[in-house]
């Protein structure tokens, strides 16, 4: 027992849980403007991960293969590329079913996902096969307690995902277009009323939702540096079922929800591998069937 | 205007049923083969795929088996077992191969070899290392050969190193729960470690595509191994001893032929350092079939052969060998070839046991400075 509930694997979940939060954030956000789904977001978090890899591979002989003004040059591109697909397909599949049946936009989404998948597998230089992401900032253990360390790519990942979401508390608070994304999400139609350009509010919401997932695909990529087409399923759907478990449409609960799924996962790991997997997908079933609004959302009459 | 209709598709009908009747070119042997040439190990496909061919080449210069060029049919298994049946069954049915070479993953031979069985086409795998694929269930595949040594011996070769030279008393170790390969070899080694009187203090598994193993390997680390023994394919090694470096384990850690593949020090880097696996080969053997098959494999493909390349090299030569003995290509007649095999391959002298296992000497090789080191052989 000791080997499970300790502060090491803690830790992990820690780390673990802050790139489920940076995705769950975009989810979340996208939600509580359109109530939709986005299953393409995954997506945004795989092109992350490609577009630092790219990155990587333009400015390699300019900036040298690791350090910090290489993996500052990878953020900016990855956030970049992820936010502009995001943009995109927002634009482009999105847009047109807004006034639609919510289940066209559904699927959609789902449609768009397999695109983006499929797409990148079929490109020869990105390709179907795994390819190994480069060591844009080698990692190192600290000692932290007599049991337990603490790898410098861990404190990247928690330290990037509390900027990023402290940012977005920042610009939600104190800024217009923050107020203007908090009105949208309260009532779409009202907020017209009152001036508010929506469409506008809402390209910026999947702009910098996308980018978030785009800035998880970086710090993935740096974690766990193997990317294939195909990664951003599963963390996905995980980040998914976090914002779902912390109240989807709520940003606060969806930081919450993904620290909890981090570290449920982590332990259920420990205790067995296959309990890990299947874990995320048992926490799905109970909060549905117990409190389907999540421990941090509000009441609604239904939610697709 | 219907009549017109009817005569003149009647008439198509026939010219078509004559055209394909027209002689076809000259008699070809069509022998299949089967690797992971996408998937999680790709660099695996990839040198099987060059391996054949190379041998192929050499043969057709030479004027082919039986008087006839070869074609080589080579499909991707994609590393997954029911794409490999799937594979197994077209290049039977639909291309008419009179054998097989393949298939790299044990879990996929696992899948082709009954199909092998059921057709009567003989089937040599380069390097399944897994018991069970040709001998299952207490019954021998009769069609079903593999030229690499098993997994019971590689168990033992590793977990002999592991105590005799390395100094290890306390070992872990982490495999794929989904994989037959990793699953046995673990197996192998911890039963061979326990037996020379050392402790197995953790004994992981993880799930199949997993990145993120810091939970299990937590485990581990607290448990304070001498030695780490990782059964996987390269791919997963590379993540699993980075993130046991990231949680201070500084020991060394022992593997299996999985671990051959250019990509392993690409993707692992220094955490692979301090590194030792069982092989089939190394390019540093000084005998003189291997340097000569190295400096003609470089030359064509501009890299050195890894062991899967050398594997699939050899395997096809015996089984051509055995295609030219047997006189003709027949299944049965090439079986009864094979089982008299006594074939001096790049990678040690192959004859085959009453399990159609061959018997062969294990190299163990180190990672230093990025680099695979040739460090021992062990007979068996």
């Amino acid at each position: 027992m000791g080997s499970i509930f300790n502060l090491q694997q803690v830790v992990n979940g820690l780390q673990l849980g802050s790139i489920y939060a940076l995705i769950a954030l975009g989810y979340t956000m996208v939600y509580g403007i359109v109530r939709l789904i986005n299953f393409a977001h995954g997506d945004f978090f795989m092109i992350g991960a490609y577009a630092a890899y790219g990155a990587f591979f333009l400015f390699n002989a300019v900036l040298g293969g690791s350090g910090l003004p290489m993996a500052g040059i990878a953020l900016v591109l990855a956030m970049a590329a992820s936010g502009g697909v995001a943009l995109l397909t927002n634009r482009l599949a999105y847009k047109p079913l807004r006034y639609k049946p919510k289940l066209s936009s559904l699927i959609t989404a789902i449609g768009v996902s397999m695109l983006i998948e499929y797409l990148f597998s079929a490109i020869p230089f990105i390709g179907p096969s795994f390819r190994a992401f480069p060591d844009i900032l080698p990692s190192r253990p600290i000692q932290i307690g007599p049991n337990a360390t603490i790898s410098t790519h861990a404190l990247i990942d928690i330290g990037v995902a509390a900027v990023l979401m402290i940012g977005l508390t920042v610009l939600v608070r104190h800024t217009a277009l923050g107020k203007a994304m908090r009105a949208v999400s309260q009532d779409k139609d009202a907020a017209k009323l009152m001036g508010i350009d929506v469409e506008k509010v809402i390209a910026w919401t999947f702009l910098i939702g996308g980018s978030f997932a785009g800035a998880a695909g970086l710090l993935a990529g740096m974690t766990y540096p193997r990317i294939f087409p195909f990664m951003g399923i599963l963390p996905g759907l995980k980040a998914f079922i976090a914002a779902v478990l912390g109240g989807i449409g709520n940003i606060p609960g969806a930081v919450l929800g993904a620290y909890i799924m981090g570290v449920a996962e982590t332990f259920a790991t420990a205790y067995n591998s296959l309990l890990g997997e299947g874990i995320a997908f048992a926490i799905l079933i109970v909060v549905l069937l117990v409190r389907p609004r999540g421990i941090l959302g509000e009441k609604s009459a239904d939610k697709i | 205007m219907k009549r017109t209709l009817s005569i003149v598709a009647l008439a198509m009908l026939v010219a078509l049923a004559l055209v394909s009747c027209a002689p076809k070119g000259p008699a070809e042997i069509v022998i299949g083969g089967v690797g992971p040439v996408s998937g999680e190990a790709a660099t695996f496909g990839k040198s099987t795929q060059e391996g054949c061919e190379l041998a192929v080449e050499e043969w057709n210069a030479k004027g082919g088996v039986l008087g006839q060029q070869i074609k080589l049919v080579y499909e991707d298994d994609k590393g997954d077992a029911a794409e490999g049946a799937a594979v197994w069954t077209k290049l039977i049915q639909q291309d008419k191969v009179v054998a097989i070479v393949g298939t790299v993953m044990s879990k996929v031979s696992l899948a082709g070899a009954p199909i092998s069985e059921q057709y009567g086409v003989p089937m040599i795998s380069p390097t399944s290392t897994n018991p069970a694929v040709t001998f299952a269930d207490g019954k021998l595949r009769e069609f079903v050969f593999r030229a690499c040594f098993i997994d019971p011996f590689q168990g033992t070769v590793g977990a002999k190193f592991a105590f005799d030279d390395l100094g290890a008393r306390k070992a872990a170790a982490i495999f794929d729960v989904g994989n037959d390969y990793t699953k046995g070899l673990s197996e192998f080694f911890r039963d061979t470690f326990i037996a020379l009187g050392g402790e197995i203090v953790a004994f992981e598994a993880h799930a199949t595509g997993a990145t993120d193993f810091k939970a299990q390997l937590t485990k581990i680390v607290q448990a304070k191994p001498d030695v780490v023994y990782i059964s996987d394919y390269y791919n997963d090694v590379a993540l699993i001893a980075k993130q046991l470096r990231e949680l201070g384990f500084t020991g060394p850690l022992v593997g299996g032929d999985g671990w051959d593949s250019p990509d392993l020090v690409k993707l692992g880097g220094e955490a692979v350092e301090n590194g030792f696996f069982t092989n089939h080969y190394s390019k540093d053997d000084t005998r003189p079939e291997v340097q000569d098959f190295v400096k003609k494999y470089t030359a064509k493909f501009g890299a050195a052969p890894d062991a899967l390349a050398t594997l699939a090299y050899d395997a096809m030569n015996i089984m051509l060998d055995a295609i030219a003995r047997a006189g003709s290509t027949e299944g049965v007649k090439i079986r009864d070839a094979l089982k008299a095999t006594d074939f001096a391959a790049v990678s040690g002298r192959t004859m085959f046991d009453e399990q159609h296992n061959p018997v062969k000497a294990a190299a163990i090789i180190e990672i230093k400075g990025g680099q695979q080191v040739y460090r021992t052989t062990v007979a068996p």
